[in-house]
């Protein structure tokens, strides 16, 4: 097994050790029931940032949707999840909804990733309006209401484990030969395309991997909070996730990880300033702007810079 | 034994006939260039090979293992991968990545593992990205490039930019390969170095080649066919010499008689 190499059971180790930190925190009672809504939040975050960086940090296609994505993947969840209060239909939940989140994503990306820049940005947005609408519209999700009394199985065992995958997973994916291909779309599509690379399919696989996670993010949210209704996952959701990726990176997963932790860290410590917590919040993100407009990380990684250093040695 | 055959291919564009009725044929292992004055539709002509463009009307007839097959409509990189590969007269490298990564790229095709592979790191993965890295570092190696394969495409000196892009094309791994302008913007030093390497790339790949140039003292060095396009259409074809002396090709760059 090649996949037992020393580079993946020194990340395995490490994935371990913040497991056992923060599960230990909680034990003791160190991390209080209140910081540990933060650290749900986070997870989830992260697991939206990091799909949504798939779509529009590697692949280059700006999208607006993702909100709507995780609308199917938190009604899907939810709705199994109410209908089998088990463990095994909380999985289930998750699965169908990430499943069901990359079915409409392919459906909805096929005619939408024709479209560039701008033009493909409303256009998501406007599909994630529409999923919107329709479950503010269904019976089985009960209109604007919304769902109450989800079970919750979502604990930080749980969270921790598809936070988890979503970053192995998109890790692996950018980092392999498909991954490259979704990257050179980015670069220059022209050219991509003349290097024998079918940009539709590497941007449609991109669009519907991107929304399987986020549909397995909105099912842990559904579980977590017990409920949910359509204005949870409107634009303004899509915004707050797009804030992250860009503030962490376009094209860095450890940038997304970060910003997602710090951001979730500063509305957090913002909580006691009520009224000017808004407008804190947005300054500090005006500012980061203004001083680092590629975000955080930029495209690097927190990997490259050890990288970067063991070259240093060698010279 | 033709292995390029085009009949009468037409593309307007509106009222304006960028091609009109243009005729090549490229037999195996020749090494043909098409000049003309600006604006001659020398590019459009590339496009329509390509698949940028699709075809207003005519043929475009490719030799695939002995078979003549009609790629005319083809998308662009579906004739990439029946074998026709092409440089840009403005340079589209993969700017922001790596000269491996630009190669590996373009090395695409040719993986054999799949999604589910990728993800979850097979063997297979493995085996096969330790296979592509090996061919790409050889393929850098054969152009004298390999000591930059991890600085950023970007960050090339001009003409080793050409010179990638020319690399990258042939890790399509082509049987015709078309260079669109490859010695603009050089100065003699490395047009030298260019006309070297596209003799290395005929003689030690086998290779069919097509180009674009203006650059007229490379095209009569080292073409031995060469075709004129005026105005869309094919004046003239022939030797270099000959068309060197080709009255119509004349009056073409120079004018008219008044």
């Amino acid at each position: 097994m090649k996949v037992l190499n020393k580079k993946n059971i020194f990340t395995l180790i490490i994935i371990i050790a913040i497991y056992a930190l923060v599960q230990l925190l909680l034990t003791t009672g160190t991390i209080s029931s209140f910081y540990e809504i933060t650290i749900a939040t986070i997870c989830i975050n992260i697991i939206l940032a990091v799909s949504l960086n798939l779509v529009t940090g590697f692949t280059g296609q700006f999208s607006l949707g993702h909100a709507g994505f995780m609308s199917i993947g938190a009604y899907a969840g939810a709705l199994i999840n109410m209908s089998m209060k088990s463990t095994s239909g909380f999985l289930a939940g998750i699965l169908i909804g990430a499943i069901a989140a990359a079915i409409i994503g392919v459906l909805i990306g096929i005619p939408t990733l024709r479209l560039k820049g701008d033009y493909l940005a409303i256009a998501t947005l406007g599909m994630a309006e529409i999923i919107r609408v329709v479950f503010l519209n269904m019976e089985i999700t009960n209109g604007a209401a919304g769902l109450n009394g989800i079970p919750r199985f979502t604990n930080w065992t749980w969270l921790y484990l598809f936070t988890a995958l979503t970053i192995v997973l998109i890790n692996n994916f950018v980092r392999s030969s498909q991954g490259r291909a979704c990257i050179s779309i980015r670069e220059d599509e022209i050219a991509a395309e003349s290097m024998g690379i079918n940009t539709t399919k590497y941007k449609v696989m991109a669009f519907a991997i991107g929304a399987a996670f986020a549909g397995v993010a909105g099912a842990l949210y559904s579980s977590y909070f017990y409920f949910i209704n359509p204005t949870m996952f409107g634009f303004q959701k899509s915004i707050d996730i797009l804030v992250i990726v860009v503030f962490g990176g376009l094209g860095s997963i450890t940038g997304s990880v970060i910003a997602a932790v710090l951001l979730a860290v500063i509305t957090t410590m913002l909580q006691s300033f009520s009224s000017l917590r808004m407008i804190i919040y947005a300054l500090l993100l005006v500012i980061i702007m203004l001083f680092r407009p590629q975000g955080l990380l930029g495209t690097k990684e927190v990997t490259d810079l050890f990288k970067f250093r063991r070259n240093e040695k060698v010279e | 034994m033709s292995l390029l055959t085009v009949e009468k291919l037409t593309k307007s564009f509106g009222g304006l006939t960028a091609v009109s009725n243009a005729n090549m044929h490229i037999d195996k292992g020749e090494l043909v260039g098409l000049i003309g004055p600006n604006g001659a539709g020398k590019t459009t002509f590339f496009n329509l090979l390509t698949g940028v463009y699709e075809p207003t009307s005519g043929s475009i007839k490719l030799d695939i293992d002995g078979e003549q097959t009609e790629i005319a409509g083809f998308k662009p990189n579906n004739v990439t991968k029946v074998g026709l590969a092409r440089t840009f007269q403005n340079i589209r490298l993969f700017k922001d990545l790596s000269v491996l990564d630009n190669i590996r790229i373009a090395m695409h095709q040719n993986i054999d593992y799949r999604l589910p592979s990728a993800l979850f790191r097979s063997n297979k993965y493995y085996e096969e990205e330790e296979r592509l890295r090996k061919e790409a570092e050889e393929l850098l190696d054969i152009f004298d490039l390999s000591h930059k394969k991890d600085e950023m495409a970007k960050n090339l000196p001009y003409g080793e930019q050409r010179h990638l892009e020319i690399v990258r094309a042939m890790a399509t791994k082509p049987v015709l390969l078309l260079l669109d302008e490859p010695a603009a913007g050089m100065n003699p030093n490395e047009t030298v170095h260019l006309t070297k390497t596209i003799a290395k790339i005929r003689d030690e790949f086998d290779l069919t080649v097509l180009l674009i140039e203006h650059d007229m003292s490379l095209v009569m060095k080292i073409c031995e066919r060469v075709y004129v396009l005026d105005y869309g259409t094919m004046i003239a074809s022939g030797k270099p010499e000959e068309i060197k002396n080709n009255k119509r090709v004349i009056e073409a760059y120079l004018g008219e008689d008044v």
